[in-house]
């Protein structure tokens, strides 16, 4: 056909036409003209009835592609959803043979029309409503996770819960040793940037000792345990979401399940357990880089490392200290779950797996800050 | 231990979408079971019921005496030891190698020497001819072959009752045929029952035992019986077309 097309591209085409004539009981399709997928569409003529033609004019209808047999069985289609008997078939007597074989092979199946696939389309209301709906499963599943997470636990407890050792190791890895780099870079970049800011505003009052009260608090409190934990959803809660989706789109948590595994021991246990346990390490490496920043800046703005150090140790207590490192137990945990509770529940296509991982992320970010504030809030009142 | 599997006016169903309804059939000890029909019936989704990891929307299954629908979790996971699941995608663990494909599961269901553990999945391996890849991982291997690894993997534990969700598709004519004599050495020596979901018409005739059609037009099983029966006498036309391999023309006749 393409030798065809190339050597009927030097002719003028005539444009393609259909035209209905209505004679009695006998309904006649007229067809003309070049039917071309390049071409202009089609110029429809004469009273289009919900009925199938009788006979088929072809004296002028030249070269035709898939658009002509698709413009018939669209017709065929339209009659068919309004006709009763939908398993009539369109007469095709008078169609060139090609033509009619391909129409018969189209017209063998039926349209499938009980099928009624969720969609999202609908009134204003009904999306409302879906949402709401939606919203709740998602409670509901954060819930049901954490419950089955919580009996997880408690099996390890109890010696009975079962994953792989090399699992853990390799997680314990992958989130530990191998995060040690951008960790550090971060945290030493703000240390450097709260010691600068500091720096501008304490030399109006020649207090610019207090720089390393302010980077050293900063960073124990609040810097160190949230930037490491923003690392950390980026870095392993993304990762963890992406291998349990793409776990689950290959079938590979169905047969953990049939061969007697239970995909929470096996999967988020390990996980849960290397970042609950890699968190607090991370956090005191980033504090320690952070206030090395600090130190940095310190010493090119006229306090000497000595007295920087000095001037950090009197302001940290061990409480203050503790607090970052408490505060990343919890961040660690929520970092694992969301990851891992978003792989679980992945769609099983790989746009559901990034999705899946792009939840991961924003859940787990929005949760620490969330947290954040509520353990702002815990220790103020504490006075802490 | 007896595998006899019933199965009872199971309707399975995605929310409002009915799949398959009233589906009544029994699966005897060492029967080679082949489950048939167009792509898109519900085959596989009849295999996830069987295997407990969907539930079915109306009706129940039994194993031997037992109704496995209605059993609590913990009773459930050790009967689904008893199974051997090939998934259509395989399914392998993909951080994992072959070789710890099936060694995870020897491992999980009870302490071995770690020489034997090592001679019975280089058996394994043997049997669907992949002798020596113990240390490759799923995605080093061509398609067939992760077909073929999963198989290995489905008979790792010497199930009772062994769940292929078509194994030959993908496979070479060659791997087919050992596949079909593998299948039928499994039955003979472990006495183990075979589900099978498959297309592949010279296998369905030669080692079924028993074919159960599931029907589109219908959503309902068309034919239950001896596969080589149903193509030359069943009653449903639907049946005996599709083991004719029915060209178009004689489809729309009938």
């Amino acid at each position: 056909m393409n030798s065809k097309t190339s050597r009927m591209t030097t002719l003028t085409h005539p444009p393609p036409t259909a035209d209905w004539q209505q004679d009695g009981k006998e309904m006649t399709l007229e067809l003309a003209g070049d039917w071309r997928r390049e071409g202009p569409s089609v110029k429809v003529s004469g009273k289009v009835l919900d009925k199938n033609p009788t006979r088929y004019g072809l004296s002028s209808l030249g070269f035709y592609d898939s658009t002509l047999p698709a413009f018939l069985l669209a017709h065929f289609r339209r009659v068919s959803a309004s006709a009763k008997d939908k398993k009539e078939l369109p007469p095709l007597d008078g169609l060139p043979d090609q033509l009619r074989g391909l129409l018969v092979l189209a017209l063998a199946v039926p349209e499938e029309s009980v099928l009624s696939l969720p969609t999202d389309a609908g009134s204003t209301r009904e999306k409302l409503g879906r949402m709401t709906m939606h919203f709740f499963n998602k409670v509901q599943a954060f819930l049901e996770f954490t419950g089955l997470t919580a009996l997880s636990l408690l099996r390890l407890c109890t010696g009975r819960a079962r994953f792989r050792t090399s699992d853990f190791w390799l997680v314990l890895q992958q989130c530990g040793v191998e995060a040690l780099p951008i960790v550090a870079l971060i945290s030493f970049l703000i240390g450097l940037i709260l010691a600068f800011v500091g720096n501008v505003q304490l030399t109006h009052f020649g207090a610019n000792l207090y720089v390393a009260d302010l980077v050293g608090i900063a960073m124990v409190r609040e810097m160190g345990v949230v930037m490491t934990a923003i690392i950390m959803s980026g870095r392993t809660g993304a990762a963890f979401a992406a291998h349990i989706g793409s776990m689950k789109s290959n079938e590979e948590i169905d047969a953990l399940r049939t061969f007697g595994f239970n995909p929470i021991d096996f999967l988020v246990l390990p996980r849960l357990l290397a970042l609950v346990l890699m968190m607090p390490i991370l956090t005191i490496y980033a504090n320690v880089i952070g206030i090395f920043g600090g130190m940095v800046v310190g010493s090119f703005v006229g306090i000497p490392p000595e007295l920087y150090w000095h001037e950090t140790l009197a302001s940290l207590d061990m409480t203050t200290s503790s607090l970052g490192v408490i505060k990343s137990v919890f961040f660690g945990a929520t970092i694992a779950m969301s990851g891992c509770m978003m792989g679980m529940q992945s769609g099983k296509s790989s746009a559901a797996v990034g999705e899946a991982t792009t939840q991961a992320v924003v859940a787990s970010i929005t949760a620490i800050v969330v947290l954040d504030s509520a353990f702002a809030a815990i220790f103020t009142l504490l006075e802490i | 231990m007896a595998a006899k599997i019933t199965v009872r006016d199971l309707t399975m169903a995605y929310g409002d979408l009915i799949i398959m309804k009233d589906l009544n059939f029994e699966i005897d000890d060492k029967d080679i079971f082949v489950i048939i029909g167009s792509s898109g019936c519900g085959k596989s989704t009849l295999l996830r019921h069987l295997i407990g990891l969907q539930e079915p929307t109306k009706g129940s299954i039994h194993f031997g005496e037992e109704n496995f629908t209605a059993i609590d979790p913990d009773e459930r996971r050790a009967f689904m030891r008893r199974f051997g699941v090939m998934y259509q995608s395989g399914a392998l663990w993909s951080s994992l190698t072959l070789g710890e494909n099936i060694s995870m599961l020897l491992e999980e269901a009870g302490t071995w020497e770690a020489s034997t553990v090592r001679d019975l999945v280089a058996y394994k391996l043997a049997l669907v001819g992949l002798s020596g890849f113990e240390d490759f991982y799923p995605a080093q291997i061509s398609g067939g072959m992760k077909k073929r690894a999963a198989i290995a993997r489905a008979m790792a534990l010497d199930p009772d009752i062994l769940f292929l969700d078509e194994p030959s598709s993908g496979l070479d004519p060659l791997s087919s045929r050992r596949l079909d004599e593998l299948i039928l050495g499994l039955r003979d020596s472990q006495k183990s029952t075979i589900v099978i979901v498959t297309h592949e018409l010279a296998s369905i005739f030669s080692i079924a035992t028993k074919a159960l059609f599931l029907d589109t037009a219908t959503k309902t099983q068309g034919a239950i019986g001896p596969p080589c029966e149903l193509r030359d006498h069943s009653s449903n036309p639907a049946v005996r077309l599709f083991l004719n391999r029915g060209s178009l023309s004689k489809a729309t006749s009938s």
